[in-house]
């Protein structure tokens, strides 16, 4: 189905179409997941501009439906960049559109840098929003430590469109490194695999990535080109006891884990999993398909026959599964204990409480 | 300081309470002798005082659903408490509440090394935490200066930060999970040793809430492998501009410090008196750590002096031992200690842009000309998280009014030049009546919100955070 979109020019303009509504909308940002369920989609993309960006204190403020593309090349101008490493899903999902600063925030987006420094929303100072019923609410602000107040800002990133209709946003920015080196050690299976990574992650070398990819693990490591130089010339002699070491000046795999490309060209339902980083390779072992390791271990990719069920298949080992592509086994999240439930409904129904969010992938059943 | 007029009621039903407690926890956990409930009347801002009705001091997660139970059942407010070391009011009771104090559940459940995860129970003190995974070359990260006596319950409620979040970042960057119990008993469990959230982050909302949504009982932090050494460089400047400035450059060169902490004339001059640092008499002083191998460490303290030279320092000095790095910490760690000495002070936490510092600092010296009374500035210039003390005298009638009024009045400024109210230690009673210099009502509308989904009677940890105006609708229909 392919929902109408309407382009608010504006912030103003968004309220009154939100104030108005008198049935559920679906929240487009750049259109790059698949086609919202619903008959209408309200689009930020015409919402959108960077209105503050002070290098010397690492922040930046821009308006939801800004491009990432953008906010990276403004921030590549003074060598700096958002360290958590949104991905980008259009390869995956055969989807076009632009990916958007909102978009990013309300996925909570995170990449392979994201086990060091922090997830999309760790980097999120301040949202200013529109709730379900068409008030304009802000909260945090554009300062690296803020606890005035409840935090919101922790909230919203990740609520999927189902809280707020993310209007402007504040991030925490960070320099790029001078340079960048990728160790890749030899390990035949994913639990010698994970071994590896835990001893560089157990290291004091401040690895920024390290995954485990079709009987190779990978180990980043950034910084200035001395200090790099050390420290992976250490980790080279300590990981050499897991099989051969050799070092890479690629960033290609990391953008290729980042986006899940082992999966673009092949068919099959796509998740997402988050585990304790030494239960990786059981969940891999215990599933159908394909997969791969983020995060240590902890972030496990599968591609599995479609409808497969994940989550039943999955039931002994604490975490959580998201399916990022393709009609699987019940709910797009996992779902919450009942205790739970109540407070995420109760607090979903406080900020939309006439349901004008309509966000099936996101909701629990 | 306003609080709400204790319920007539409540009071009436002590005796009734207190039996309810003791049947549900041991006698040696029920305090409610009003000789021993004083123990508990304030927590580190002194200046107000209330004592409980009760004090429990339950040991496991189970007895702090059991009290909560009875508290709930009764409508009897309760003040969850760590080690009471709040600068904030956070844990100041009012005449009808329960204190709930975690102090006793300070066990280590489980560590694992491999996935770099520990699990204590929330009274565990902050240093203790890294004090159980030192043997393995392990910390735990966030370390506000109460280390060595904060629990990881109050940390978790105030988001505590510290010196060395610039680089590792405050409690809720390195909290993995919490087991929390509703105020009606229910125990929930948020997060673990995965990462992320499956729907809504609670997490993120919980930790920084001020005991106001749930009493965390226990926790799963982060926990890090110790760099191979650190060291700092000390550099003075005869302006604050320009020391300003300079934090701005190191920033921007991609040298990312575990620590920028910034002292002004008037806490040097009292450090130096007091702590015999030989601190160099100027205008500002920065203190820079950075981490690594000898040689990391030595490759970015050349750039980071490259910097300040261009900057014109009055003193550059970089240490090169560990007397020499304990000697220029020295004066910046015994800075609160060095204030007292010489007056009662005020100290507040609000936070500033970066690039706003020589404007506020300038704010700040002309708020202290205009109420008469000194300001010590010391703080965390790496994320513009300031410290002004206000120094004033107790006994003297009328200051401790004017100095508030002065405190007051330097968090507008902070919040006027993009800031906020406080960075790391709460709004507690100390800064609610500031909050709606900072947000609008629709703002604060929908963080109490969030209060009505987990605390639908308002019962937990009252009178806090918001404006007592503004919260009174939702804190009338309990009574």
């Amino acid at each position: 189905m392919s929902a109408q979109i309407v382009n608010p020019s504006n912030e103003e303009e968004l309220v009154d179409y939100v104030k108005a509504a008198q049935s559920p909308f679906a929240i487009a940002g750049g259109q790059t997941k698949s086609a919202p369920d619903a008959d209408v989609a309200v689009s930020s993309s015409e919402i959108k501009g960077i209105d503050v960006y002070e290098p010397g204190a690492l922040t930046l403020v821009a308006k939801a439906g800004t491009p990432i593309e953008d906010i990276e090349a403004t921030l590549a101008s003074e060598g700096q960049r958002l360290a958590f490493e949104p991905g980008d899903m259009r390869g995956l999902l055969k989807t076009k559109g632009t990916p958007t600063l909102g978009g990013v925030m309300a996925s909570n987006a995170s990449g392979p840098r994201r086990i060091q420094t922090g997830a999309a929303r760790d980097h999120l100072l301040g949202v200013r929003f529109v709730d379900g019923l068409g008030n304009v609410i802000e909260n945090g602000g554009r300062v690296m430590k803020n606890v005035t107040g409840y935090d919101l800002v922790k909230l919203l990133a990740g609520s999927r469109g189902t809280l707020g209709f993310l209007t402007r946003l504040s991030l925490k920015v960070l320099p790029v490194p001078e340079t960048s080196l990728t160790l890749r050690i030899e390990a035949p299976n994913a639990e010698i695999g994970v071994k590896v990574l835990s001893a560089a992650l157990g290291s004091p070398y401040d690895v920024t990535g390290a995954a485990w990819v079709g009987g190779e693990s990978f180990v980043r490591i950034e910084g200035f080109e001395g200090s790099v130089n050390y420290r992976a010339n250490r980790l080279e002699s300590e990981l050499g006891q897991f099989g051969d070491v050799s070092k890479h000046q690629t960033e290609n795999i990391w953008r290729n884990i980042r986006d899940a490309e082992p999966f673009h060209k092949i068919e099959g339902d796509v998740w997402r999993i988050s585990v304790k980083p030494s239960d990786g390779p059981k969940v891999l072992s215990a599933l159908p398909g394909q997969g791969f390791l983020d995060w240590g271990g902890g972030l496990v990719w599968v591609c599995v026959p479609p409808k497969t069920d994940v989550r039943g298949i999955l039931d002994q080992i604490t975490g959580h599964a998201t399916l990022i592509r393709g009609q699987g086994h019940g709910p797009t999240l996992n779902p919450a204990t009942s205790d739970t439930k109540i407070i995420l409904n109760g607090i979903r129904h406080k900020f939309d409480p006439r349901s004008v969010f309509s966000a099936p992938q996101a909701v629990n059943p | 300081m306003e609080m709400p007029k204790p319920s007539r009621f409540v009071l009436s039903k002590k005796d009734q309470i207190v039996a309810a407690l003791l049947a549900v926890l041991p006698e040696d956990a029920v305090i409610s002798d009003p000789m021993e409930t004083q123990a508990y009347e304030c927590d580190a801002l002194t200046a107000y005082r209330c004592p409980p009705m009760v004090a429990v001091l339950p040991r496991t997660t189970q007895e702090v659903s059991e009290v909560l139970k009875i508290c709930h059942a009764e409508g009897v407010p309760v003040v969850p408490r760590g080690s009471g070391t709040s600068l904030a009011g956070g844990a100041l009771p009012t005449a009808d509440a329960v204190i709930l104090g975690v102090s006793r559940m300070n066990k280590v459940l489980e560590t694992d090394y491999e996935n770099r995860f520990i699990r204590v129970q929330s009274g565990r003190t902050n240093l203790s935490v890294s004090g159980a995974v030192e043997d393995e070359d392990f910390f735990y990260a966030p370390d506000p200066s109460s280390q060595l006596a904060c629990a990881i319950a109050g940390n978790i409620a105030m988001n505590s930060g510290g010196a060395h979040c610039l680089k590792y970042g405050v409690t809720t960057n390195n909290l993995m999970g919490v087991t929390m119990v509703l105020m009606d008993g229910t125990i929930i469990e948020i997060g673990g040793a995965h990462l992320d959230a499956p729907d809504l982050d609670l997490l993120g909302v919980v930790c920084g809430s001020e005991g106001q949504l749930g009493v965390v009982t226990e926790a799963t932090l982060r926990i890090l492998a110790k760099p191979e050494g650190a060291r700092p460089v000390l550099i003075g400047f005869d302006s604050n501009a320009v020391a300003g400035a300079c934090v701005a450059d190191i920033i921007k060169a991609g040298v990312l410090p575990v620590a920028i902490e910034f002292m002004d004339r008037p806490i040097i001059e009292i450090c130096e008196n007091f702590a015999k640092a030989g601190y160099p008499q100027c205008e500002a002083l920065l203190i820079v750590e950075v981490e690594g191998s000898e040689e990391e460490i030595q490759d970015q303290l050349d750039r980071i002096s490259q910097i300040a030279k261009s900057h014109n320092p009055v003193e550059l000095r970089q240490s090169s031992s560990d007397a020499e790095s304990a000697a220029i910490w020295l004066g910046r760690k015994s800075a609160f200690g060095a204030v007292g000495q010489v007056a009662d002070y005020m100290c507040l936490d609000g936070t500033i842009p970066v690039s706003e510092l020589p404007a506020v600092l300038k704010g700040i010296e002309d708020l202290s000309e205009k109420y008469g009374l000194r300001v010590g500035n010391v703080f965390h210039a790496g994320d513009g998280n300031m410290h002004p003390l206000i120094m004033f005298d107790a006994n003297k009638p009328g200051d401790l009014e004017l100095c508030e009024a002065m405190g007051a009045d330097i968090l507008r400024l902070c919040v006027a030049h993009g800031g906020c109210l406080t960075g790391e230690h709460g709004v507690g009673i100390e800064k609610r009546d500031l909050m709606t210099d900072q947000y609008s009502e629709i703002d604060l509308e929908a963080q109490m919100a969030i209060k009505d989904v987990f605390d639908p009677k308002w019962l937990l940890n009252p009178a806090k955070v918001f404006p007592l105006s503004v919260s009174q609708d939702r804190r009338e229909v309990r009574s």
